[in-house]
């Protein structure tokens, strides 16, 4: 155990030394914000330098008024379609709509002229403003008074509450549950490419530079394997808790600046919100959802498939690495590994994040190879906790499956030299008892 | 010592060693000689628990090996390794507590080694920074650390110029004379006639002969003796094949069933005999001799 301890602090405080690694470190989390910053400066010079869209309104029932939004105003000329048709012709107008003489109950031939393709956003606000109207009408032809109509009218925004066996409610919205989700599995995944990589160079470089032999001759060829992932893994937390504490301070520092920007208007809006119960308000319900995250089971299941996932993978880089000379000679094992990865990352979005209870998700975040992505993905909209144990006891056993598979590779692999294996001759290895 | 007995190894249908049996005492500088592919590294493998024999056994003073033997043995491999990025220091420091001593005991040795070899002002410097023969000395005192009782060197000499060789050399003699036995696993022979107190020698797996120095060079006596006869008085028959060197002859002359004192007479009656001296084989030419012998048979 001792040696095995000697092995860690070594492959530890090598890389942690290194320069490169102080660079990485403090670089990654400045590109977050900066990318943050990027897209709220885009967002904002997009709304300030919008024009005003002038939409050309024939209404042949003399019925209808288009009420102008932010973007699109309507005028009404009286014009004919022709002249109108011309305006849009001639670029004078963005479009041109065009309301024949219609039956209210079964109303047909409106039509929208435009020189381009009008927007989803476009035909929907038209669709619904016009839907409005005819039925207004028709419930104002049936004797029914628009005042009484606008005092009945209610607005109804759903509000989402998940349930949990003990009966404890939570506010959730699945766009939060969406992006943890999201980012929690990248993370994920990204960890176990770049530090698994790092295990079989580290690997590589003590074999071709036969350090192997003298190491061997001291200690167990399993102490020297397990030393060196348990020395990387450590690196790899070392980095990430540097990030959090760095990204979570520079966000709030970036975020506070950009607070300080914010039209008087909105940010008293965001004042009251706390205080008014009934306020509906989006950013409210974001706050809400996130207190209503269950942030120590996210975290501590993060933590648990990150390591969890990098073990049964480092074990199988180490392998790997054990059983050539030189990295490029890695590439024709490195299919295995690579497959259920990108599975994984692929089955998060196609599957996961689209549907977290669907069967796919189920077995996706229950076969351990895949499931430190995936059930990072169904983790944040709750996971049912026999799944969970399922998963995070398959996801150990897989990781000591690999590890004694790696092992046998490993005590053979890393005092082979000059011979190129095959599937074969690693299958050989993992059966020969010695 | 070290004890082997019947040690076999194969590696697929390649036989690595057929019933080696070894028996090195205590306090010797032990040759372990053959050509490249004998043999000699997967027996060392094996004394080094880095590999498992086949069958057999190894002793090590009189108890099979085990784990907690390695903190005995100090091994330095034919192929040497060091961590290039590493300094000297933190190098010498990890392998040392790799053997097992104290972080403290440690860094005294090394401090003591470091300035025995002349070496303490590069203790910083990174491995890939030295030359080569500075990598070797810094893997020798790594290797010898921890006073280990026994010491496997298996080609010690290689990319040492002749001044650290010599330096290298002493300190094998010294640590000898300490009491460590030293197997000592090279094919430069010239270093085993200088070092080796005995030696085995290992072909194509089998082991092919074993031995002290002296009892090996005299069992591979072709009994031949050099001579040299000033102003010889009779004519010299013209088989000897002599050499005229100004007024006395030399030449060899295999005994041919005579004993030497046989020889010597007749050898008189020529003239003043000035040199008679039996024909000692150097271990290159025993060792060319047996490997020729050994794969034509």
């Amino acid at each position: 155990m001792d040696k095995i301890w000697l092995v860690i602090q070594r492959e530890y405080l090598s890389r942690v030394k290194k320069k490169s690694f102080l660079l990485a470190t403090l670089l990654t989390p400045l590109i977050f914000p900066a990318i943050m910053a990027i897209f709220v400066w885009i967002a904002v010079e997009e709304k300030e330098n919008q024009s005003l869209r002038i939409i050309e309104v024939v209404d042949e029932n003399k019925l209808f008024f288009m009420e102008s939004s932010q973007q699109y105003a309507f005028s009404f000329s009286h014009s004919s379609p022709e002249e109108a048709k011309l305006l849009v012709q001639n670029g004078d107008r963005y479009g041109f709509l065009y309301i024949p003489k219609i039956d209210l109950k079964n109303p047909q031939g409106i039509t929208f002229y435009g020189e381009e393709n009008p927007s989803m956003s476009l035909v929907s606000y038209l669709e619904s403003s016009l839907k409005k109207k005819i039925e207004d009408q028709r419930l104002y032809d049936s004797g029914i008074d628009p005042q009484i109509l606008s005092d009945i009218r209610t607005s109804v925004d759903l509000k989402s509450i998940t349930l949990n066996q003990k009966g404890e409610e939570k506010v959730s919205d699945a766009t939060v549950n969406y992006a943890i989700g999201f980012l929690a599995g990248i993370l994920i995944y990204m960890f176990i490419f770049i530090y698994g990589n790092q295990i079989m160079q580290g690997v590589i470089e003590e074999k071709s530079s036969r350090i192997v032999e003298i190491l061997v001759s001291s200690l167990k060829p399993f102490q020297l394997m397990m030393g060196k992932i348990v020395g990387i893994a450590g690196v790899g937390l070392t980095q990430l808790l540097i990030w959090i504490i760095l990204i979570g301070t520079l966000t709030t520092v970036v975020t506070g600046i950009l607070g300080l920007q914010m039209p008087q208007e909105q940010a008293m809006e965001l004042a009251q919100a706390d205080m008014i119960q009934t306020d509906n308000s989006e950013f409210t319900e974001i706050l809400q959802v996130i207190a209503g995250i269950d942030f120590i089971s996210i975290i501590s299941s993060f933590i648990f498939y990150f390591l969890g996932g990098y073990l049964l993978y480092g074990a199988l880089f180490a392998g790997i690495g054990s059983a050539v000379d030189a990295p490029s000679d890695a590439q024709q094992f490195m299919l295995p590994v690579t497959v259920p990865l990108i599975v994984a990352y692929m089955g998060l979005f196609v599957f996961v994040l689209q549907d977290p209870n669907s069967t796919t998700s189920f077995w996706l975040s229950i076969i351990p190879l895949t499931s430190p992505i995936a059930m990072m993905g169904r983790v944040s909209y709750g996971v049912p906790f026999w799944e969970l144990g399922l998963s995070m006891l398959l996801l150990i056993l897989g990781f000591l499956a690999t590890t004694w598979l790696a092992g046998k590779i490993y005590r053979i692999g890393i005092l082979m030299h000059g011979t190129k294996p095959s599937y074969k001759t690693l299958w050989k290895w993992i059966k020969s008892s010695n | 010592m070290l004890e082997t007995l019947n040690l076999n190894k194969t590696y697929g249908l390649n036989r690595a060693l057929t019933d080696i049996n070894l028996k090195v005492p205590k306090g010797v500088i032990f040759g372990l000689l053959g050509p490249n592919g004998a043999g000699k590294s997967t027996l060392i493998r094996i004394i080094n628990q880095i590999i498992d024999a086949d069958s057999g056994e190894v002793l090590i003073d009189g108890q099979p090996l085990a784990p907690k033997h390695i903190s005995l043995i100090g091994y330095l491999p034919e192929e040497r390794g060091l961590y290039k990025k590493m300094k000297v220091w933190d190098q010498m420091l990890y392998f040392a507590r790799l053997k097992g001593l104290s972080q403290q005991e440690a860094k005294e040795r090394i401090h003591n080694w470091l300035a025995k070899m002349e070496m303490s002002t590069w203790k910083d410097k990174k491995i890939e920074d030295l030359s080569k023969g500075m990598a070797q000395k810094v893997q020798f005192i790594s290797t010898i650390i921890h006073n280990p009782p026994l010491l496997i060197l298996d080609e010690p000499f290689s990319g040492f110029d002749p001044v650290n060789a010599e330096i290298i050399k002493d300190q094998i003699l010294e640590l000898r004379n300490q009491g460590t036995t030293v197997i000592l696993s090279t094919h430069r022979m010239e270093s085993v006639e200088l070092l080796c107190d005995q030696v085995a020698m290992i072909n194509r797996s089998h082991k092919i002969l074993d031995g002290t120095i002296k009892e090996v060079k005299n069992s591979y006596r072709p009994e031949v003796f050099r001579i040299s006869i000033d102003q010889p008085t009779l004519p010299i028959p013209t088989e000897w094949a002599v050499q005229t060197d100004g007024e006395s002859v030399h030449f060899t002359l295999p005994l041919s069933g005579k004993t030497p004192n046989e020889l010597l007479i007749e050898l008189m009656n020529y003239g003043q005999v000035s040199n008679f001296q039996e024909v000692i084989p150097s271990m290159e030419e025993i060792f060319i001799h047996q490997v020729k012998s050994t794969q034509n048979g």
